[in-house]
Protein backbone atom coordinates (compact mmCIF):
# COMPACT_ATOMS: atom_id res chain seq x y z
CA UNK A 1 0.00 0.00 0.00
CA UNK A 2 2.75 2.58 0.81
CA UNK A 3 5.20 1.58 -1.67
CA UNK A 4 2.17 1.66 -4.45
CA UNK A 5 1.41 5.37 -2.66
CA UNK A 6 4.97 6.06 -3.18
CA UNK A 7 5.05 4.94 -6.97
CA UNK A 8 2.15 7.27 -7.80
CA UNK A 9 3.51 10.42 -6.02
CA UNK A 10 6.35 9.52 -8.12
CA UNK A 11 4.90 8.82 -11.15
CA UNK A 12 3.40 12.00 -10.74
CA UNK A 13 6.07 14.13 -9.62
CA UNK A 14 6.68 16.33 -12.68
CA UNK A 15 3.52 17.14 -12.76
CA UNK A 16 3.67 18.25 -8.90
CA UNK A 17 6.52 20.48 -9.69
CA UNK A 18 5.19 21.96 -12.30
CA UNK A 19 2.75 23.17 -10.04
CA UNK A 20 5.42 24.17 -7.54
CA UNK A 21 6.33 27.79 -8.62
CA UNK A 22 2.34 28.50 -8.73
CA UNK A 23 1.43 27.39 -5.43
CA UNK A 24 4.61 29.19 -4.12
CA UNK A 25 2.98 32.30 -5.57
CA UNK A 26 -0.20 31.95 -4.18
CA UNK A 27 0.45 31.16 -0.83
CA UNK A 28 2.86 34.48 -1.10
CA UNK A 29 0.55 36.87 -2.65
CA UNK A 30 -2.81 35.61 -1.99
CA UNK A 31 -2.88 33.32 1.36
CA UNK A 32 -0.12 35.13 3.52
CA UNK A 33 -2.16 38.49 3.27
CA UNK A 34 -5.38 36.42 3.89
CA UNK A 35 -3.72 35.26 7.45
CA UNK A 36 -2.62 38.91 8.15
CA UNK A 37 -6.27 40.09 8.00
CA UNK A 38 -5.74 39.96 12.34
CA UNK A 39 -4.26 43.01 11.38
CA UNK A 40 -7.71 44.58 11.74
CA UNK A 41 -8.09 43.21 15.14
CA UNK A 42 -5.06 45.12 16.29
CA UNK A 43 -3.19 47.83 17.84
CA UNK A 44 -0.81 47.97 14.67
CA UNK A 45 2.92 48.78 15.44
CA UNK A 46 5.28 49.23 12.64
CA UNK A 47 8.22 48.21 15.13
CA UNK A 48 6.46 45.14 16.12
CA UNK A 49 4.94 43.90 12.48
CA UNK A 50 1.21 42.13 12.33
CA UNK A 51 1.64 39.14 14.69
CA UNK A 52 3.50 40.71 17.74
CA UNK A 53 1.28 44.28 18.06
CA UNK A 54 -1.02 44.02 20.92
CA UNK A 55 -4.98 42.94 19.97
CA UNK A 56 -7.47 45.05 20.84
CA UNK A 57 -10.65 42.98 19.51
CA UNK A 58 -13.15 45.24 17.57
CA UNK A 59 -12.49 48.30 18.61
CA UNK A 60 -11.27 49.14 15.23
CA UNK A 61 -14.53 48.35 13.39
CA UNK A 62 -16.38 50.36 16.50
CA UNK A 63 -14.56 53.36 15.63
CA UNK A 64 -14.91 52.50 12.19
CA UNK A 65 -18.75 52.46 12.06
CA UNK A 66 -19.24 55.64 14.35
CA UNK A 67 -17.48 57.46 11.74
CA UNK A 68 -19.70 58.71 9.06
CA UNK A 69 -17.49 57.88 6.68
CA UNK A 70 -18.33 53.81 7.17
CA UNK A 71 -21.46 55.05 5.37
CA UNK A 72 -20.19 57.45 2.92
CA UNK A 73 -18.01 54.62 1.47
CA UNK A 74 -20.39 51.95 1.77
CA UNK A 75 -23.35 54.20 -0.14
CA UNK A 76 -21.07 54.99 -2.82
CA UNK A 77 -19.37 52.15 -3.67
CA UNK A 78 -22.94 50.34 -4.24
CA UNK A 79 -24.45 53.39 -5.84
CA UNK A 80 -21.71 53.98 -8.05
CA UNK A 81 -21.92 49.97 -9.44
CA UNK A 82 -25.54 49.58 -9.67
CA UNK A 83 -25.96 53.17 -11.68
CA UNK A 84 -22.73 51.11 -13.56
CA UNK A 85 -24.23 48.25 -14.27
CA UNK A 86 -27.91 49.29 -15.44
CA UNK A 87 -26.44 52.25 -17.89
CA UNK A 88 -23.78 49.85 -18.88
CA UNK A 89 -26.13 46.78 -19.66
CA UNK A 90 -28.46 48.73 -21.31
CA UNK A 91 -26.09 50.49 -23.78
CA UNK A 92 -23.82 47.66 -24.12
CA UNK A 93 -27.41 45.71 -25.38
CA UNK A 94 -28.27 48.14 -28.08
CA UNK A 95 -25.19 48.37 -29.40
CA UNK A 96 -24.60 45.22 -29.87
CA UNK A 97 -28.12 44.63 -31.41
CA UNK A 98 -27.78 47.54 -33.62
CA UNK A 99 -24.06 46.33 -34.74
CA UNK A 100 -25.73 43.10 -35.51
CA UNK A 101 -28.40 44.44 -37.27
CA UNK A 102 -26.00 46.41 -39.26
CA UNK A 103 -25.06 45.41 -43.32
CA UNK A 104 -22.02 46.53 -44.28
CA UNK A 105 -18.89 43.94 -42.44
CA UNK A 106 -16.64 46.47 -42.90
CA UNK A 107 -18.21 49.28 -41.01
CA UNK A 108 -19.30 46.80 -38.18
CA UNK A 109 -15.63 45.87 -37.43
CA UNK A 110 -14.26 49.16 -37.79
CA UNK A 111 -17.15 50.27 -35.51
CA UNK A 112 -16.19 47.57 -33.13
CA UNK A 113 -12.72 48.26 -33.41
CA UNK A 114 -13.18 52.16 -32.28
CA UNK A 115 -15.68 51.02 -29.38
CA UNK A 116 -13.06 49.36 -27.67
CA UNK A 117 -10.19 51.63 -27.80
CA UNK A 118 -11.20 53.07 -24.66
CA UNK A 119 -10.81 49.97 -22.87
CA UNK A 120 -7.03 49.70 -23.55
CA UNK A 121 -5.99 53.28 -22.04
CA UNK A 122 -5.08 53.15 -18.61
CA UNK A 123 -6.85 54.85 -15.93
CA UNK A 124 -4.12 57.36 -15.84
CA UNK A 125 -4.28 58.63 -18.98
CA UNK A 126 -7.97 58.48 -18.76
CA UNK A 127 -7.87 61.25 -15.74
CA UNK A 128 -5.28 63.14 -17.73
CA UNK A 129 -8.03 63.41 -20.69
CA UNK A 130 -10.81 64.30 -18.50
CA UNK A 131 -8.24 67.00 -16.81
CA UNK A 132 -7.99 68.52 -20.30
CA UNK A 133 -12.08 69.29 -20.91
CA UNK A 134 -12.27 70.12 -16.62
CA UNK A 135 -9.63 72.13 -15.62
CA UNK A 136 -10.13 75.49 -14.45
CA UNK A 137 -7.97 77.87 -16.31
CA UNK A 138 -7.49 75.83 -19.62
CA UNK A 139 -10.18 73.20 -19.69
CA UNK A 140 -11.63 72.85 -22.86
CA UNK A 141 -15.20 73.45 -21.18
CA UNK A 142 -14.59 76.25 -19.41
CA UNK A 143 -13.37 77.79 -22.61
CA UNK A 144 -16.73 76.69 -23.75
CA UNK A 145 -18.30 78.18 -21.26
CA UNK A 146 -16.47 81.39 -21.25
CA UNK A 147 -17.00 81.95 -25.09
CA UNK A 148 -20.46 81.51 -24.63
CA UNK A 149 -20.56 84.00 -22.20
CA UNK A 150 -21.09 82.05 -18.95
CA UNK A 151 -19.20 81.58 -15.78
CA UNK A 152 -16.25 79.56 -15.33
CA UNK A 153 -17.06 76.53 -13.32
CA UNK A 154 -14.60 74.91 -10.84
CA UNK A 155 -15.09 71.33 -11.51
CA UNK A 156 -12.73 69.59 -9.04
CA UNK A 157 -14.34 71.60 -6.46
CA UNK A 158 -17.87 71.02 -6.88
CA UNK A 159 -19.05 67.74 -5.98
CA UNK A 160 -22.44 68.16 -7.83
CA UNK A 161 -20.91 67.66 -11.02
CA UNK A 162 -19.14 64.29 -10.10
CA UNK A 163 -21.96 61.90 -10.34
CA UNK A 164 -22.76 62.44 -13.82
CA UNK A 165 -18.90 62.54 -14.70
CA UNK A 166 -17.75 59.38 -12.83
CA UNK A 167 -20.68 57.13 -14.52
CA UNK A 168 -19.53 58.80 -18.20
CA UNK A 169 -16.02 58.64 -18.04
CA UNK A 170 -17.03 55.05 -16.90
CA UNK A 171 -19.24 54.29 -19.66
CA UNK A 172 -16.58 55.49 -21.88
CA UNK A 173 -13.97 53.33 -20.62
CA UNK A 174 -16.24 50.03 -20.13
CA UNK A 175 -19.21 50.51 -22.92
CA UNK A 176 -16.95 48.30 -25.66
CA UNK A 177 -15.74 45.47 -23.44
CA UNK A 178 -19.28 45.02 -22.70
CA UNK A 179 -20.64 45.21 -26.10
CA UNK A 180 -17.87 42.63 -27.31
CA UNK A 181 -19.24 40.39 -24.79
CA UNK A 182 -23.08 40.41 -25.64
CA UNK A 183 -22.10 41.08 -29.91
CA UNK A 184 -20.30 37.36 -29.18
CA UNK A 185 -23.72 35.93 -27.88
CA UNK A 186 -25.59 37.16 -30.62
CA UNK A 187 -23.62 36.11 -33.46
CA UNK A 188 -24.14 33.03 -31.92
CA UNK A 189 -27.89 32.64 -32.33
CA UNK A 190 -29.05 30.47 -35.30
CA UNK A 191 -29.94 32.44 -37.88
CA UNK A 192 -32.48 30.01 -38.50
CA UNK A 193 -34.85 31.43 -36.40
CA UNK A 194 -34.61 34.89 -38.42
CA UNK A 195 -34.94 33.39 -41.44
CA UNK A 196 -38.34 32.00 -40.14
CA UNK A 197 -39.59 35.19 -38.69
CA UNK A 198 -38.78 37.21 -41.70
CA UNK A 199 -41.08 34.01 -43.48
CA UNK A 200 -43.35 34.75 -41.16
CA UNK A 201 -43.61 38.25 -42.04
CA UNK A 202 -42.15 39.97 -38.32
CA UNK A 203 -40.94 43.44 -38.39
CA UNK A 204 -37.13 43.71 -37.43
CA UNK A 205 -38.69 45.43 -34.02
CA UNK A 206 -40.76 41.71 -33.39
CA UNK A 207 -37.57 39.85 -34.30
CA UNK A 208 -35.32 41.94 -31.60
CA UNK A 209 -38.15 41.58 -28.96
CA UNK A 210 -39.19 37.89 -29.76
CA UNK A 211 -35.95 36.17 -30.82
CA UNK A 212 -32.75 39.09 -29.96
CA UNK A 213 -33.13 39.95 -26.50
CA UNK A 214 -34.78 36.36 -25.13
CA UNK A 215 -31.55 34.35 -26.65
CA UNK A 216 -29.09 37.13 -24.69
CA UNK A 217 -30.90 36.77 -21.67
CA UNK A 218 -28.94 34.56 -20.23
CA UNK A 219 -25.67 36.16 -20.97
CA UNK A 220 -27.49 39.38 -19.40
CA UNK A 221 -28.27 37.60 -16.50
CA UNK A 222 -24.85 35.96 -15.88
CA UNK A 223 -22.56 38.99 -16.26
CA UNK A 224 -25.34 41.02 -14.30
CA UNK A 225 -25.12 38.74 -11.14
CA UNK A 226 -21.11 38.58 -11.98
CA UNK A 227 -21.25 42.44 -11.36
CA UNK A 228 -23.51 42.50 -8.50
CA UNK A 229 -20.91 39.88 -6.79
CA UNK A 230 -18.41 42.39 -6.98
CA UNK A 231 -20.33 45.26 -6.19
CA UNK A 232 -18.68 45.73 -3.08
CA UNK A 233 -15.09 46.71 -4.79
CA UNK A 234 -14.33 49.64 -6.59
CA UNK A 235 -11.90 50.92 -9.61
CA UNK A 236 -9.36 52.53 -7.26
CA UNK A 237 -8.12 54.38 -10.10
CA UNK A 238 -11.43 55.94 -11.11
CA UNK A 239 -12.45 57.25 -7.91
CA UNK A 240 -9.17 57.88 -7.12
CA UNK A 241 -7.28 59.39 -10.08
CA UNK A 242 -9.77 60.95 -11.68
CA UNK A 243 -11.59 63.05 -9.31
CA UNK A 244 -7.28 63.77 -8.77
CA UNK A 245 -7.61 63.17 -5.31
CA UNK A 246 -9.70 66.21 -4.63
CA UNK A 247 -10.59 67.41 -0.85
CA UNK A 248 -14.00 68.89 -1.70
CA UNK A 249 -15.16 65.67 -4.06
CA UNK A 250 -14.46 63.07 -1.20
CA UNK A 251 -18.29 62.83 -0.26
CA UNK A 252 -19.28 62.13 -3.72
CA UNK A 253 -16.00 60.05 -4.82
CA UNK A 254 -14.86 58.10 -1.89
CA UNK A 255 -15.26 54.46 -1.82
CA UNK A 256 -14.17 51.39 0.17
CA UNK A 257 -11.22 51.00 -2.13
CA UNK A 258 -9.68 54.66 -1.37
CA UNK A 259 -10.64 54.90 2.15
CA UNK A 260 -8.06 52.09 2.47
CA UNK A 261 -5.80 53.64 0.46
CA UNK A 262 -5.77 56.58 2.04
CA UNK A 263 -5.99 55.32 5.89
CA UNK A 264 -2.90 53.06 4.62
CA UNK A 265 -0.73 55.90 2.72
CA UNK A 266 -1.73 59.20 3.75
CA UNK A 267 -3.46 59.48 7.36
CA UNK A 268 -1.23 56.73 8.66
CA UNK A 269 -5.05 55.10 10.07
CA UNK A 270 -3.92 51.41 9.54
CA UNK A 271 -6.52 49.98 12.50
CA UNK A 272 -9.70 51.69 10.86
CA UNK A 273 -8.38 50.97 6.97
CA UNK A 274 -7.85 47.45 7.80
CA UNK A 275 -11.18 46.65 8.92
CA UNK A 276 -12.43 48.63 5.81
CA UNK A 277 -10.74 46.30 4.10
CA UNK A 278 -12.12 42.94 6.06
CA UNK A 279 -15.35 44.55 5.77
CA UNK A 280 -15.20 44.21 2.37
CA UNK A 281 -13.77 40.91 2.31
CA UNK A 282 -16.26 39.87 4.28
CA UNK A 283 -19.31 41.29 2.49
CA UNK A 284 -17.85 40.51 -1.07
CA UNK A 285 -17.23 36.72 -0.53
CA UNK A 286 -20.86 36.76 0.89
CA UNK A 287 -22.12 38.58 -2.33
CA UNK A 288 -19.96 35.52 -4.80
CA UNK A 289 -21.07 32.96 -2.74
CA UNK A 290 -24.72 34.32 -3.14
CA UNK A 291 -24.82 35.53 -6.75
CA UNK A 292 -22.78 31.94 -8.06
CA UNK A 293 -25.92 30.45 -5.73
CA UNK A 294 -28.35 32.45 -8.07
CA UNK A 295 -26.59 31.98 -11.41
CA UNK A 296 -26.75 28.46 -10.54
CA UNK A 297 -30.66 28.55 -10.49
CA UNK A 298 -30.63 30.25 -13.99
CA UNK A 299 -27.97 27.92 -15.49
CA UNK A 300 -26.14 25.19 -13.95
CA UNK A 301 -23.01 25.18 -16.69
CA UNK A 302 -22.59 28.95 -16.47
CA UNK A 303 -21.74 28.79 -12.68
CA UNK A 304 -17.73 29.91 -11.12
CA UNK A 305 -17.92 26.47 -9.06
CA UNK B 1 -40.37 47.06 -46.29
CA UNK B 2 -36.77 47.20 -48.50
CA UNK B 3 -37.80 51.10 -47.92
CA UNK B 4 -37.87 51.08 -44.11
CA UNK B 5 -34.90 48.79 -44.03
CA UNK B 6 -32.77 51.07 -46.18
CA UNK B 7 -34.02 53.92 -43.69
CA UNK B 8 -33.09 51.58 -40.73
CA UNK B 9 -29.37 50.98 -41.97
CA UNK B 10 -28.79 55.04 -42.22
CA UNK B 11 -29.83 55.64 -38.67
CA UNK B 12 -28.34 52.66 -37.37
CA UNK B 13 -24.83 54.02 -38.47
CA UNK B 14 -25.13 57.61 -37.96
CA UNK B 15 -25.78 56.24 -34.20
CA UNK B 16 -22.85 54.02 -34.63
CA UNK B 17 -20.73 56.94 -35.95
CA UNK B 18 -21.49 59.44 -32.81
CA UNK B 19 -20.46 56.51 -30.68
CA UNK B 20 -17.31 56.43 -32.18
CA UNK B 21 -17.42 59.97 -31.71
CA UNK B 22 -17.70 59.92 -28.47
CA UNK B 23 -15.28 57.22 -28.16
CA UNK B 24 -12.31 59.05 -29.87
CA UNK B 25 -12.91 62.73 -29.41
CA UNK B 26 -11.22 62.11 -25.97
CA UNK B 27 -8.17 61.29 -27.31
CA UNK B 28 -7.92 63.33 -29.85
CA UNK B 29 -8.22 66.41 -27.08
CA UNK B 30 -5.57 64.39 -25.63
CA UNK B 31 -3.39 64.69 -28.47
CA UNK B 32 -4.45 68.18 -30.07
CA UNK B 33 -3.37 70.00 -26.67
CA UNK B 34 -0.27 68.08 -26.79
CA UNK B 35 0.80 70.03 -30.20
CA UNK B 36 -0.77 73.05 -29.21
CA UNK B 37 1.75 75.80 -28.79
CA UNK B 38 1.94 77.32 -24.91
CA UNK B 39 0.66 80.76 -26.04
CA UNK B 40 -2.36 79.40 -27.79
CA UNK B 41 -2.80 76.96 -24.44
CA UNK B 42 -2.69 80.13 -21.81
CA UNK B 43 -5.09 82.04 -24.34
CA UNK B 44 -7.72 79.16 -25.52
CA UNK B 45 -7.41 76.31 -23.52
CA UNK B 46 -6.86 72.38 -24.19
CA UNK B 47 -9.00 72.54 -27.48
CA UNK B 48 -9.63 70.05 -30.58
CA UNK B 49 -8.40 72.23 -32.84
CA UNK B 50 -4.62 73.49 -32.49
CA UNK B 51 -4.97 77.02 -34.02
CA UNK B 52 -0.97 77.10 -33.54
CA UNK B 53 0.98 73.85 -34.19
CA UNK B 54 4.08 73.72 -31.83
CA UNK B 55 6.19 70.11 -31.17
CA UNK B 56 7.41 71.47 -28.16
CA UNK B 57 6.57 69.67 -25.62
CA UNK B 58 7.86 66.20 -27.29
CA UNK B 59 11.10 67.87 -28.08
CA UNK B 60 11.04 68.84 -24.34
CA UNK B 61 10.18 64.82 -23.50
CA UNK B 62 12.23 63.11 -25.64
CA UNK B 63 15.18 65.00 -26.37
CA UNK B 64 15.81 67.59 -23.43
CA UNK B 65 14.53 65.13 -20.19
CA UNK B 66 15.77 61.21 -19.71
CA UNK B 67 12.71 60.72 -17.18
CA UNK B 68 10.65 59.63 -19.92
CA UNK B 69 12.90 57.44 -22.35
CA UNK B 70 14.35 56.06 -19.12
CA UNK B 71 10.47 55.62 -17.70
CA UNK B 72 9.80 53.90 -21.36
CA UNK B 73 12.48 51.48 -21.27
CA UNK B 74 11.05 50.26 -17.93
CA UNK B 75 7.70 49.94 -19.03
CA UNK B 76 9.21 47.72 -21.88
CA UNK B 77 11.02 45.79 -19.66
CA UNK B 78 8.92 45.02 -16.86
CA UNK B 79 5.86 44.25 -19.65
CA UNK B 80 8.13 42.06 -21.56
CA UNK B 81 9.89 40.15 -18.67
CA UNK B 82 6.25 40.12 -16.49
CA UNK B 83 4.68 38.75 -19.40
CA UNK B 84 7.30 35.80 -19.67
CA UNK B 85 6.69 35.12 -16.17
CA UNK B 86 3.86 34.88 -16.26
CA UNK B 87 2.90 32.98 -18.88
CA UNK B 88 5.77 30.13 -17.96
CA UNK B 89 3.88 30.15 -14.61
CA UNK B 90 0.46 30.25 -16.36
CA UNK B 91 1.11 27.22 -18.58
CA UNK B 92 3.17 25.41 -16.07
CA UNK B 93 0.08 25.60 -13.63
CA UNK B 94 -2.85 24.81 -16.20
CA UNK B 95 -1.75 21.53 -17.78
CA UNK B 96 -1.29 19.61 -14.54
CA UNK B 97 -5.31 20.60 -13.90
CA UNK B 98 -6.23 19.10 -17.23
CA UNK B 99 -4.87 15.81 -15.99
CA UNK B 100 -7.80 14.06 -14.78
CA UNK B 101 -5.94 11.09 -12.89
CA UNK B 102 -3.73 13.02 -10.83
CA UNK B 103 -4.05 12.64 -7.03
CA UNK B 104 -5.11 15.62 -5.56
CA UNK B 105 -6.05 18.04 -8.56
CA UNK B 106 -9.48 18.35 -6.99
CA UNK B 107 -7.81 20.03 -3.88
CA UNK B 108 -5.52 22.32 -5.68
CA UNK B 109 -7.71 23.32 -8.19
CA UNK B 110 -9.90 24.80 -5.49
CA UNK B 111 -7.03 26.01 -3.93
CA UNK B 112 -6.61 28.57 -6.99
CA UNK B 113 -9.81 29.37 -6.77
CA UNK B 114 -10.46 30.20 -3.40
CA UNK B 115 -8.33 33.20 -4.30
CA UNK B 116 -11.13 34.60 -7.03
CA UNK B 117 -13.40 34.30 -3.91
CA UNK B 118 -11.97 35.58 -0.76
CA UNK B 119 -8.77 38.57 -0.24
CA UNK B 120 -6.30 39.88 2.40
CA UNK B 121 -7.21 43.27 0.98
CA UNK B 122 -4.60 46.24 0.42
CA UNK B 123 -3.61 46.90 4.11
CA UNK B 124 -2.02 43.48 4.94
CA UNK B 125 -0.50 42.56 1.29
CA UNK B 126 1.59 46.48 2.00
CA UNK B 127 2.67 45.22 5.32
CA UNK B 128 3.68 42.16 4.19
CA UNK B 129 5.15 43.24 0.78
CA UNK B 130 7.05 45.65 2.36
CA UNK B 131 8.21 44.48 5.70
CA UNK B 132 8.84 40.68 5.25
CA UNK B 133 10.24 40.78 1.56
CA UNK B 134 11.40 44.36 1.49
CA UNK B 135 10.25 44.78 -2.04
CA UNK B 136 10.16 48.48 -1.40
CA UNK B 137 11.96 50.72 -4.63
CA UNK B 138 12.89 47.68 -6.47
CA UNK B 139 12.26 46.22 -9.85
CA UNK B 140 10.44 43.55 -8.18
CA UNK B 141 7.75 45.58 -6.75
CA UNK B 142 7.02 46.53 -10.35
CA UNK B 143 6.75 43.05 -11.49
CA UNK B 144 5.57 40.28 -8.51
CA UNK B 145 2.36 41.87 -6.46
CA UNK B 146 -1.31 40.44 -8.12
CA UNK B 147 0.26 40.55 -11.84
CA UNK B 148 2.68 37.75 -12.35
CA UNK B 149 -0.41 35.15 -11.93
CA UNK B 150 -4.26 34.95 -12.10
CA UNK B 151 -6.60 32.38 -10.71
CA UNK B 152 -8.73 33.62 -13.89
CA UNK B 153 -5.68 32.86 -16.66
CA UNK B 154 -5.19 29.61 -15.23
CA UNK B 155 -8.63 28.68 -15.70
CA UNK B 156 -8.90 30.21 -18.97
CA UNK B 157 -6.60 27.98 -20.32
CA UNK B 158 -7.27 25.12 -18.59
CA UNK B 159 -10.29 25.04 -20.23
CA UNK B 160 -8.49 25.76 -23.40
CA UNK B 161 -7.08 22.58 -23.03
CA UNK B 162 -9.26 20.36 -21.87
CA UNK B 163 -11.57 21.52 -24.73
CA UNK B 164 -8.74 21.15 -27.64
CA UNK B 165 -6.32 18.67 -26.91
CA UNK B 166 -8.01 15.25 -27.16
CA UNK B 167 -7.02 13.36 -24.10
CA UNK B 168 -5.81 10.49 -26.61
CA UNK B 169 -3.08 12.47 -27.61
CA UNK B 170 -1.45 12.79 -24.49
CA UNK B 171 -2.19 9.27 -23.59
CA UNK B 172 -0.26 8.26 -26.96
CA UNK B 173 2.56 10.57 -26.12
CA UNK B 174 2.76 8.55 -22.98
CA UNK B 175 2.86 5.37 -24.53
CA UNK B 176 5.96 6.25 -26.47
CA UNK B 177 7.91 7.35 -23.17
CA UNK B 178 7.81 10.82 -23.51
CA UNK B 179 8.22 12.66 -19.97
CA UNK B 180 5.57 14.96 -18.78
CA UNK B 181 8.30 18.12 -19.34
CA UNK B 182 8.40 16.81 -22.72
CA UNK B 183 4.49 16.29 -23.27
CA UNK B 184 4.20 19.71 -22.21
CA UNK B 185 6.48 21.30 -24.97
CA UNK B 186 6.19 19.04 -27.65
CA UNK B 187 2.63 18.95 -28.00
CA UNK B 188 0.23 21.01 -25.09
CA UNK B 189 2.72 24.33 -25.75
CA UNK B 190 2.33 23.89 -30.14
CA UNK B 191 -1.44 23.78 -29.88
CA UNK B 192 -2.03 26.70 -27.53
CA UNK B 193 -0.44 29.08 -29.52
CA UNK B 194 -3.68 30.79 -29.59
CA UNK B 195 -4.75 30.94 -25.84
CA UNK B 196 -1.02 31.58 -25.44
CA UNK B 197 -1.14 35.38 -27.80
CA UNK B 198 -4.47 36.26 -26.53
CA UNK B 199 -3.22 35.84 -22.80
CA UNK B 200 0.11 37.61 -23.56
CA UNK B 201 -1.99 40.61 -25.26
CA UNK B 202 -4.08 40.78 -21.94
CA UNK B 203 -1.09 40.11 -19.71
CA UNK B 204 0.83 42.59 -21.52
CA UNK B 205 -1.51 45.34 -21.46
CA UNK B 206 -2.54 45.09 -17.50
CA UNK B 207 1.50 45.32 -16.97
CA UNK B 208 2.18 48.33 -19.54
CA UNK B 209 -0.89 49.65 -18.14
CA UNK B 210 -0.07 49.15 -14.27
CA UNK B 211 0.44 52.34 -12.32
CA UNK B 212 -0.64 50.79 -8.90
CA UNK B 213 2.28 48.80 -7.96
CA UNK B 214 4.34 51.86 -8.67
CA UNK B 215 1.91 53.95 -6.92
CA UNK B 216 2.15 51.30 -3.47
CA UNK B 217 5.49 50.35 -3.58
CA UNK B 218 7.89 52.94 -5.72
CA UNK B 219 9.08 56.32 -4.58
CA UNK B 220 12.37 56.62 -6.59
CA UNK B 221 12.20 57.71 -9.92
CA UNK B 222 14.59 55.94 -11.17
CA UNK B 223 12.37 53.14 -11.21
CA UNK B 224 9.28 55.50 -12.72
CA UNK B 225 7.55 53.39 -15.17
CA UNK B 226 5.58 55.98 -17.62
CA UNK B 227 2.21 55.15 -16.18
CA UNK B 228 3.95 55.69 -12.51
CA UNK B 229 5.32 58.78 -13.88
CA UNK B 230 2.02 59.86 -15.33
CA UNK B 231 0.43 58.90 -12.06
CA UNK B 232 2.91 61.16 -10.16
CA UNK B 233 2.79 63.97 -12.57
CA UNK B 234 -0.97 64.58 -12.57
CA UNK B 235 -0.61 65.56 -8.81
CA UNK B 236 2.35 67.61 -9.09
CA UNK B 237 3.13 69.33 -11.94
CA UNK B 238 6.38 70.40 -11.11
CA UNK B 239 7.90 66.59 -10.52
CA UNK B 240 9.09 66.61 -14.10
CA UNK B 241 11.05 69.94 -14.12
CA UNK B 242 12.86 69.43 -11.06
CA UNK B 243 13.75 65.75 -11.58
CA UNK B 244 14.58 66.33 -15.47
CA UNK B 245 17.63 69.08 -15.88
CA UNK B 246 19.93 67.80 -13.02
CA UNK B 247 23.21 69.21 -14.11
CA UNK B 248 21.45 70.81 -17.28
CA UNK B 249 20.75 74.53 -17.13
CA UNK B 250 17.46 74.64 -18.57
CA UNK B 251 15.51 77.69 -18.06
CA UNK B 252 12.76 76.19 -16.43
CA UNK B 253 10.05 78.91 -16.60
CA UNK B 254 10.04 78.57 -20.30
CA UNK B 255 9.04 74.61 -20.22
CA UNK B 256 5.85 73.89 -22.06
CA UNK B 257 4.29 72.53 -19.05
CA UNK B 258 0.72 72.80 -19.76
CA UNK B 259 1.43 70.74 -22.87
CA UNK B 260 4.16 68.26 -21.47
CA UNK B 261 1.91 66.64 -19.51
CA UNK B 262 -0.81 65.91 -22.13
CA UNK B 263 2.19 65.10 -24.44
CA UNK B 264 3.11 62.31 -21.67
CA UNK B 265 -0.23 61.20 -21.70
CA UNK B 266 0.14 60.61 -25.54
CA UNK B 267 3.42 58.84 -25.49
CA UNK B 268 1.89 56.83 -22.90
CA UNK B 269 -0.74 54.86 -24.90
CA UNK B 270 1.16 55.29 -28.61
CA UNK B 271 2.75 51.73 -28.05
CA UNK B 272 -0.74 50.34 -27.61
CA UNK B 273 -2.29 51.97 -30.04
CA UNK B 274 0.51 51.05 -32.60
CA UNK B 275 0.07 47.07 -31.74
CA UNK B 276 -4.01 47.28 -30.95
CA UNK B 277 -5.05 46.84 -34.63
CA UNK B 278 -2.67 44.25 -35.54
CA UNK B 279 -4.07 42.34 -32.29
CA UNK B 280 -7.49 43.15 -32.07
CA UNK B 281 -8.36 39.59 -32.88
CA UNK B 282 -7.00 37.95 -30.27
CA UNK B 283 -7.98 40.61 -27.69
CA UNK B 284 -11.84 40.46 -28.38
CA UNK B 285 -11.37 36.67 -28.14
CA UNK B 286 -9.75 37.35 -24.82
CA UNK B 287 -12.84 38.98 -23.82
CA UNK B 288 -15.00 36.73 -24.55
CA UNK B 289 -13.34 33.05 -23.86
CA UNK B 290 -12.17 34.65 -20.35
CA UNK B 291 -16.51 35.23 -19.48
CA UNK B 292 -18.51 33.28 -20.48
CA UNK B 293 -16.83 30.18 -19.27
CA UNK B 294 -14.36 31.99 -16.34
Amino acid sequence: MRTSKLRKIKKYLPLYLMLAPGIIYLIINNYMPMSGIVVAFKNYNYQKGIFASPWNGIKNFIFLFRTNDAWIITRNTICYNLVFIIIGTVVSITISIILSELKAERAKKAYQTVILLPFLISIVVVSYIVYGFLNTEYGNINHLLVNAGKEKISWYSTPGYWPFILVIVNLWKNMGYNTVLYYATLIGIDTSYYEAAVVDGASRWQRIRYITIPSLLPTISILTLMSVSKIFYSDFGLFYQVPMNSGPLLDVTNTIDTYVYRGLMETSNIGMSAAAGVYQSIVGFILVLLANWLVGRFDKDSTLF
Amino acid sequence: MVEGSKKFQIIANIIMVLLCAFCILPLWLLFSSSITSEKTLITEGYSFIAREIDFAAYKYILIDSKQLLRGYGLSALVTIAGTLCNLTLTTLFAYPLTRKELPGRKAISFFLFFTMLFNGGLVPSYIMWTQTFQIKNTIWALIVPNLLMSAFNIIMMRTYLTTNVPEEIVDAAKIDGAGEFKILARIIMPMSKSILSTLALLVGLGYWNDWLNGLYYVNNDKLYTTQVLLNKMLLDTQFLMSSASHGMSIDTSKLPSTGIKMAIAVMGILPVLIVYPFLQKYLVKGITIGAVKG
